[in-house]
C-alpha cells in the first residue's frame, strides 16, 4: 500500500517561508494570490493486512518522528 | 569531574567546546559517538552545535533518535547535568526534555552575530557566576532559533522560572525573546547563544567563560 503523509505548519504558527513565497508572487504580479503556507509532504510503501492496519501504523510513526506535534498537524493518506 | 560530549553526524562545535572546557575547567572531556548506546558516568553532559543530519525533516529531530539518546534522556531524568548549545539545544526540544521547539528564523535569515544577552537567574548550576539580569554578550550562529511554544505551557514557564536568557532585543522572533530554557529541575540547560565561541576576547567577547566557570562551581561543590 502507498501512503502519504502531509504535514503543515499550525495554523497559530508564523511561517515565513510561506510568506517569502507570497512576496515573490507579488513581483511576479501575482497579486490575487493570498495567506500561502507551505508543508511537507512524504511519502512511502508500507506492508500491512488493511488500510486500517496501515493507518494505525502510519500514525505511530508520524506522531513519533515525522512530524513534530507541537508545531505542525498532519494528515495521512492510504492508498 | 567527568564530562561527555556527543556527536553527530554534521556537529561541528565538539572540538570549540572541547577546548572551552579545557580552558575554563582545566579538564580534558570524552567526545563520544552518537551510535554509541552507553554515556560513561558523567557530572555533566554537553550535546554541542551544528547541523546534525544536515537539519534533515526538523533541526534535531533526526539526532533526538539516536542510540546514545535513549541513555541520556535516562540520565536526565535521574538528575544529571545536561547543556545543549544551539543544535543541542534543537535535539533537546526534539526529545521533549525541554518544551517547546524552535522554528526558522521569523527574518528566514541566517544570523550569526555577537548579541547582548540577558542571563535572568544566577542561583542555578550554569549560572552560579553570572549577576542575577546580568547583560552578556554571546555570539548566535542559527536558522532554527525562533522559540515556539503553546500559550499554556509558555505562561507555566515564565512562571516557574525557566528562561534562562533572553535577547535584548528580538532578533529571529523567538517569544518572549526566549533565548535560553530550562526543564523543570533546572540540570537541564538549552541554549541558543554559543558561550564556546566567546571565551577569549579576541573573538569579541568573554562572556561565555562564566556559564563554564559556574558548571565548574558547581560541581566541586
Amino acid at each position: 500500500m502507498k501512503a502519504r503523509v502531509f504535514i503543515r505548519l499550525k495554523s497559530e504558527v508564523l511561517d515565513p517561508q510561506g510568506q517569502a513565497i507570497e512576496s515573490a508572487l507579488k513581483n511576479l504580479n501575482e497579486n490575487n494570490i493570498k495567506n500561502i503556507r507551505q508543508g511537507k509532504l512524504i511519502e512511502m510503501d508500507i506492508e500491512a493486512k488493511n488500510v486500517e492496519e496501515a493507518k494505525k501504523s502510519i500514525e505511530n510513526i508520524t506522531v513519533k518522528l515525522l512530524a513534530n506535534t507541537v508545531i505542525e498537524d498532519y494528515k495521512i493518506e492510504i492508498e | 569531574m567527568e564530562i561527555s560530549i556527543i556527536r553527530f553526524p554534521g556537529t561541528n562545535c565538539e572540538v570549540d567546546t572541547y577546548n572551552a572546557v579545557k580552558k575554563v575547567l582545566g579538564t580534558t572531556s570524552t567526545i563520544l559517538s552518537c551510535k554509541d548506546t552507553v554515556i560513561p558516568r558523567s557530572d555533566l553532559i554537553i550535546i554541542p552545535g551544528g547541523f546534525s543530519y544536515g537539519d534533515y525533516l526538523r533541526s534535531g529531530a533526526i539526532a533526538a533518535r539516536e542510540p546514545i539518546m535513549s541513555d541520556l534522556i535516562k540520565k536526565a531524568k535521574n538528575g544529571v547535568n545536561i547543556l545543549g548549545i544551539c543544535n543541542g539545544f534543537q535535539i533537546l526540544t526534539e526529545c521533549n526534555l525541554l518544551p517547546g521547539a524552535l522554528l526558522k528564523n521569523s527574518t528566514l535569515k541566517f544570523i550569526s552575530k555577537i548579541t547582548n544577552i540577558q542571563i535572568t537567574r544566577n542561583d542555578t548550576f550554569f549560572s552560579k557566576d553570572y549577576d542575577k539580569n546580568q547583560s552578556v554578550k554571546i555570539p548566535v550562529a542559527h536558522h532554527d532559533g525562533n522559540y515556539f511554544v503553546d500559550q499554556e505551557t509558555l505562561r507555566a514557564i515564565e512562571e516557574n522560572d525557566q528562561v534562562a536568557m533572553r535577547y535584548a532585543e528580538p532578533i529571529n522572533g523567538s517569544l518572549n525573546n526566549i533565548a535560553g530554557l530550562y526543564n523543570n529541575s533546572f540540570n537541564i540547560l538549552g541554549m541558543m547563544p554559543h558561550p564556546e565561541r566567546a571565551i577569549d576576547n579576541q573573538t569579541g567577547s568573554n562572556d561565555g567563560i562564566k556559564l563554564f566557570q559556574s558548571m565548574l562551581k558547581s560541581m566541586s561543590l
